[in-house]
């Protein structure tokens, strides 16, 4: 899919479930392809220990799923630029879902300001973002 | 400053994408991906993130022949988490910055240095210390193919009196 700047318009949405139900093998699955083997993501009984009430997702996990929504929003290989703040904890059993607000069009270059929000089952806010895509004219 | 190679391999992307649960096929099918205006697979937009597996001084894997702090024996092990004594760092913020798609095949050079740092009064007291950490992915031919920024934040104890 690709969308074009004559179509645009600020204001335009895509809203997207990323994750149903994110399970602790979901989790295990990011840290392995990832590389980041921090515990308190993967190991239980050190997460507990270490005084939290168990593993929760990298956070890396919860970006690489709202990129899910920016990549069928405005097509593979548009996006020149991606930022997120971690704002809440992702825990397993989470549903995420994630919402994008088109806050500028601009005609020459093509592209498009775009406003992140990506909250949790209970419609608390886990991620907030920004990003700057390539369109079509 | 420091660096490391990072060799982008198609199987690690397909995996990379299946651990986001996107079976968008642009990462992982080379017939349909050169029929896209791509002309080719390219890795996710959070792919770099997973260059930490060829960084030798990455503290967040286990090390041959070093203690790890991950349970074992015990509910904690042997090993100093790492961030442990200024307080745990977590991740507060990241941001990429896209000059051209990855491809598997390319072999990038992560180089890694420290930006800015600030500090910010916290809401339950003591400090939260901020700190940017900049990762130029480039080609072997120079090319700068990816700009990451990652912000960490400590906690720490307000350093009191004098």
């Amino acid at each position: 899919m690709t969308l074009r700047a004559s179509k645009l318009r600020p204001g335009d949405r895509h809203e997207e479930v990323v994750v149903d139900d994110l399970s602790r093998t979901q989790i295990v699955m990011y840290a392995g392809a990832s590389g980041d083997f921090q515990p308190l993501h993967t190991d239980e009984t050190y997460a507990r220990a270490m005084g939290y009430p168990g593993t929760f997702a990298h956070g890396m996990l919860t970006m690489g799923l709202a990129g899910k929504a920016l990549t069928h929003f405005v097509g593979d290989g548009r996006l020149l630029r991606y930022r997120t703040r971690f704002v809440a904890q992702v825990w397993p059993g989470d549903s995420l879902t994630t919402q994008i607000t088109v806050t500028e069009v601009r005609a020459d270059p093509p592209e498009a300001e775009l406003a992140m929000e990506t909250r949790n089952q209970h419609g608390e806010s886990v991620l907030t973002g920004s990003a700057t895509a390539r369109l079509d004219p | 400053m420091r660096s490391h190679r990072f060799p982008v391999e198609a199987g690690h992307i397909e995996l990379f994408a299946r651990a986001l649960d996107d079976p968008n096929p642009i990462y992982s099918d080379p017939a349909y991906a050169a029929t896209t205006d791509c002309a080719g697979v390219i890795a996710p937009p959070t792919f770099t993130q997973a260059a930490e597996h060829w960084d030798p001084e990455y503290d967040r894997r286990p090390h041959h022949g070093r203690a790890w702090y991950g349970s074992g024996r015990e509910a904690i092990g042997p090993a100093e988490p790492p961030g442990a004594g200024g307080g745990l760092g977590f991740h507060a913020e990241q941001e990429f910055e896209y000059h051209r798609s990855i491809r598997p095949g390319e072999t990038l050079l992560a180089t890694i240095r420290k930006g800015r740092s600030w500090q910010k009064q916290g809401r339950r007291g003591g400090t939260l210390s901020f700190s940017e950490t900049i990762t130029e992915y480039r080609s072997e031919a120079g090319e700068l193919v990816v700009t990451a920024r990652f912000v960490g934040v400590g906690t720490e104890k307000q350093v009191t009196g004098a």
